[in-house]
């Protein structure tokens, strides 16, 4: 019973959270703990998912739910979950938690309203993951920018009207794209089973078009260059929380997407298009690479290097198309694929983790500019240790989660083109320079001045937050085996997918 | 020869019920003191409920319709659902307008009854089956809507609105009747299923230029009373001009009955040529996106805004017009219930913040509402997200099924202007939230609620249905269905 209707319960769990969190959360603390005891329960609950989650059994979804929500339009609420999904429901559940005890203390004012926006956004995602209906999708897609809105407006930073305001109509513009393609694949089908849009033969020219409409709306979620212009000033705007979520979550929503959407059923136009998303992600790899190393805010390098670990991973989906069938290397495919995903877990726990870290700094001086911080390390030894750990792990050292997502997709990318992996691998020296170089202005030196010296070192609730973080670096860098394991199945029927034209 | 068949009556006994109750409601609010107003209030409530029950009681069939007085009037599937949200509506726009018209000294029995007649109209307009039917149900209206306008005498703005939308509304009226009149010419017969039948559209046919003269009088009419763009001039001034109290039966009740005509004549009558109204209407549509989301922008004033806002709604509700079919009548009619739906939630905030001797019309009235109430500062982002049309909001779905039409008649062209604009029309919604919760209140206190809890209720409800329409939208599309007969073929 319980496990029949799990994803039910892990979408809705937080929702009613949500409600529960307003209707009863007038004191700011028991909308804190309440909010933290639906987090923690929701955890738990997809802990299950993982464990029951069979990955050997073919078709590889899972707990699915069916039940026929608008009979007219033959679209369901239905629900189901692959290796893929598994693995992205539980980095949601997971960070959840931590972003509630990470605003614990710096979220002041309205906690309830933060908290139970916090609550609908993971809702909504884990419906994101979890839909196998294209309506449903949408809907859970399209209703996660209400609650970021509000988060990014009422919390965020002092040019925050902009920021969210830009993010929320960027984002749209890019989706309502999708919804017409999405009507278009229903007058096809009579349907808006996933499964059906993939089995549906269309022509070259129809998928093209259907190409570019899921291009625009997954590209500005991911975001690729050049629709990544809204990321820089929502991130550099949104609350602490805000940031973790949506470079940690709402960024691989756009990846996912790409891998529900794109590849399946449109994958003789992908192919054919293929060389416009790597270049795009090769631009996104070195120039953004770039860019991030001339700035000056900390929020905004870290938005920028999230953008290029971000490259890599559209660059290993579309990799893989090329692979399989133009060189016919499915196992090279296969690499291709995992890569992104890995890579998408991966950034989920550093970029996380870097903007906690940064969140912390800011409770203390309530600045995010790199000039004025600097000898940290002399004032929070015990900071300074996660920051720098977590800073390898954005430059991609190996033994640590960032190293093989990208070794992953470079590898397979050389089996397509020494040249495309070349460029990629660019990305070592210049993640580096700019994180390397962000550590030294900020972590080490002399103490840069009389605020920085009276800074305290951790409190418990953020070695709690940092250390989760932590552990989730090291072990998927060290052994990625399990969640590798988890994802295959998956990934295999994908790019046996992907192996057969449409047309 | 036109024969009196007493069984007639009994088929328009929801109609003689509001008539007789409205004249009873008149007579007894003679005697009223104004103290005793609030029996008026009842009674109408009470009044518009039964006639309700009656039209729902009676429901035809699926597919099936009953014509009385010799197809004059007809009582379909169409007409019963628009009935039904209709006197909803009227009734919402009695609960929210008490307290609002009781402080401005307009709490008078004129009013209710003004409304009450008007809404005799509306039923009439929507079950019409001939030419006649449809001018005096339409005139029954629009005469009662210009004295309504017209209800704060001693408001300059008011009055000027009220002579906009007279000299504007009786010049549509006329064109309505030229159009009528030539139609008449063609066909020899005001009854719309026969004008149907007889006339003929062939391109060889000697009636084909009066026609089509004609036609194009009845879109002119229709796009009039709709606020279609370029005919949606009086719009902004009546809308902002108006008491809240009338605007809001004005933005909601009246939209509907529009739609109900716009569908007798276009459908009804003229639903062989729909080649060449389809056409217009594409035109008309794509005026209307434009016009409505980009003059809104530069709305300072909530209303104004809300009424550009009206006119692009009426685009996409063309969009559905566009297939030509069942469905898409169904999904315009699915729109225009959820757009009454949805404004009725929005002036009703207006009402519920304005104060004796303040409107809260302005946008920056609502600044820092959710400091000062978060529960209303929901209620009214609920409605201005579902305007927008972000999902899970019952206004995505409206826009979802109306895209659906233009794309499955082919006029993908039309769905991309109309979703391009929506992205432009996202921008005034959001701009009304970030007012509410991103700004500082100017008032820091607390938001003091008006005292009739009746009215405090039924906007709540009345936001909330937004989103549980926005989960459970099934069943009421599925209404929509079978009152045109979707699915179903039906030689006409």
């Amino acid at each position: 019973m319980l496990l029949s209707h799990l994803l039910s319960l892990l979408i809705w769990l937080p929702m009613v959270g949500a409600v529960a969190v307003l209707a009863f959360g007038r004191q700011a603390n028991a909308a804190r703990w309440l909010a933290l005891l639906t987090a923690l329960a929701t955890f738990a609950l997809s802990i299950p998912l993982w464990l029951h989650y069979v990955p050997a059994l073919v078709p590889s979804m899972q707990f699915i739910e069916r039940v026929a929500w608008i009979p007219a339009l033959n679209a369901n609420y239905a629900l189901g979950v692959d290796g893929i999904s598994v693995a992205l429901i539980v980095l949601t559940t997971f960070t959840s938690v931590l972003v509630i005890i990470g605003s614990w203390g710096p979220i002041e004012t309205r906690v309830s309203q933060y908290m139970a926006a916090m609550l609908a956004l993971e809702g909504l995602l884990i419906g994101v993951f979890a839909a196998t209906d294209a309506l449903l999708f949408y809907v859970f897609f399209e209703g996660m920018l209400i609650p970021m809105f509000i988060l990014i407006g009422i919390w965020g930073g002092p040019r925050r009207v902009y920021a969210t305001l830009k993010f929320f109509i960027y984002t749209f513009l890019g989706s309502i794209f999708m919804l017409v393609g999405l009507i278009y694949l229903h007058m096809k089908t009579g349907q808006f089973s996933l499964d059906a849009f993939a089995h549906a033969s269309l022509g070259a020219k129809e998928q093209a078009w259907l190409f570019f409409a899921f291009l625009i709306a997954f590209a500005i979620k991911v975001p690729m260059w050049p629709v990544h212009t809204w990321l820089p000033d929502a991130h550099v705007e949104a609350p602490t929380g805000g940031s973790v979520i949506l470079a940690a979550i709402m960024l691989k929503v756009g990846g996912y997407g790409f891998i529900r959407f794109s590849l399946p059923i449109t994958p003789d136009a992908s192919q054919e298009y293929a060389w416009v998303v790597i270049a795009m992600s090769l631009i996104a790899v070195v120039y953004i690479g770039y860019v991030a190393l001339v700035q000056e805010d900390m929020k905004k390098l870290v938005a920028y290097s999230s953008i290029a670990h971000m490259g890599f991973v559209t660059l290993g989906i579309f990799v893989a198309l090329a692979l399989v069938r133009v060189n016919n290397n499915p196992v090279g495919a296969r690499l291709a694929v995992q890569g992104a995903m890995v890579q998408m877990i991966s950034h989920g726990f550093v970029s996380g983790a870097m903007f906690s870290c940064i969140g912390v700094m800011y409770d203390r001086l309530h600045t995010r500019m790199i000039r004025d911080y600097g000898g940290i390390v002399n004032v929070m030894p015990w900071f300074a240790a996660f920051m720098v750990l977590f800073a390898m792990a954005n430059c991609g050292l190996p033994g640590t989660s960032g190293f093989v997502g990208e070794f992953m997709v470079i590898l397979a990318a050389f089996q397509d083109s020494p040249l495309i992996a070349a460029v990629a691998a660019f990305t070592l020296i210049i993640g580096a320079a700019y994180t390397l170089w962000l550590v030294k202005r900020v972590v080490f030196g002399e103490v840069g001045n009389d605020k920085v010296a009276k800074m305290k070192d951790l409190d418990a609730r953020e070695w709690i937050v940092l250390g989760a973080f932590a552990a989730g670096v090291l072990v998927v860098g060290v052994y990625p085996k399990p969640l590798t394991d988890l994802m295959e199945p998956a990934v295999q029927q994908l790019v046996q997918q992907l192996s057969l034209a449409k047309m | 020869m036109i024969q009196f068949n007493p069984a007639d009556l009994a088929t328009l006994l929801p109609e003689l019920f509001l008539l007789g109750a409205t004249c009873a409601i008149l007579l007894i609010d003679l005697f009223l003191k104004p103290a005793q107003r609030d029996i008026t209030h009842w009674l109408a409530l009470v009044a518009l409920a039964v006639t309700g029950f009656l039209v729902w009681r009676d429901a035809p069939g699926q597919g099936a319709a009953v014509a009385a007085f010799n197809g004059m009037f007809l009582r379909d599937g169409v007409a019963t659902v628009l009935k039904v949200f209709v006197l909803l509506t009227t009734g919402l726009v009695f609960l929210y307008s008490r307290g609002y018209l009781r402080e401005r000294k307009l709490y008078v029995g004129e009013f209710y009854l003004l409304l009450l007649f008007a809404t005799l109209g509306m039923m009439l307009l929507v079950s019409a089956g001939n030419l006649v039917t449809v001018y005096l149900g339409l005139e029954l209206l629009t005469l009662s809507s210009y004295a309504l306008v017209a209800l704060n005498r001693d408001s300059a703005i008011s009055s000027e609105a009220a002579i906009k939308y007279f000299v504007l509304g009786a010049l549509a009226s006329g064109l309505l009747l030229y159009g009528m009149s030539m139609i008449y010419g063609a066909t020899g017969t005001l009854d719309l299923a026969k004008i149907h039948a007889v006339a003929d559209f062939s391109a060889n046919s000697p009636h084909r230029t009066l026609l089509a003269f004609g036609l194009v009088f009845l879109v002119v009419g229709a796009a009039f009373k709709l606020g279609a763009a370029p005919f949606h001039m009086w719009l902004p001034d009546v809308y902002q001009g108006a008491p809240t109290a009338v605007t809001l039966f004005v933005g909601s009740a009246s939209k509907l009955a529009a739609f109900g005509m716009t569908w007798r004549l276009l459908d009804g009558a003229m639903g062989g040529m729909h080649g060449q109204w389809t056409q217009m209407l594409a035109v008309l549509a794509v005026l209307s996106l434009a016009v409505g989301n980009v003059f809104a922008i530069a709305q300072t004033n909530l209303k104004r805004m809300l009424a550009y806002s009206t006119i692009s709604h009426i685009g996409f509700l063309l969009l559905g017009f566009v297939n030509g079919s069942a469905e898409g009548y169904a999904a315009a009619m699915f729109y225009m219930i959820s757009y009454a739906l949805m404004a009725t939630v929005a002036f009703g905030m207006i009402m519920l913040l304005a104060r004796a001797g303040f409107e809260a019309e302005e946008i920056d009235d609502f600044k820092g509402l959710n400091q000062r109430n978060p529960w209303y500062a929901g209620v009214m982002a609920i409605a201005m997200f579902s305007l927008a049309g972000v999902p899970p909001l019952f206004g995505f779905f409206a826009k979802l099924m109306v895209l659906k039409a233009a794309i499955d008649a082919g006029q993908l062209w039309l769905a991309i202007v109309a979703i391009v604009f929506a992205i432009i029309g996202l921008y005034y919604y959001l701009r009304v939230v970030k007012v509410m919760y991103f700004d500082e209140p100017q008032d820091k206190a607390a938001l003091a609620l008006p005292a009739d809890r009746t009215f405090r209720w039924a906007l709540s409800v009345n936001g909330l249905a937004l989103l549980v329409l926005g989960i459970a939208w099934g069943p009421l599309l599925d209404w929509c269905n079978r009152a045109l007969a979707v699915g179903v073929d039906i030689a006409r």
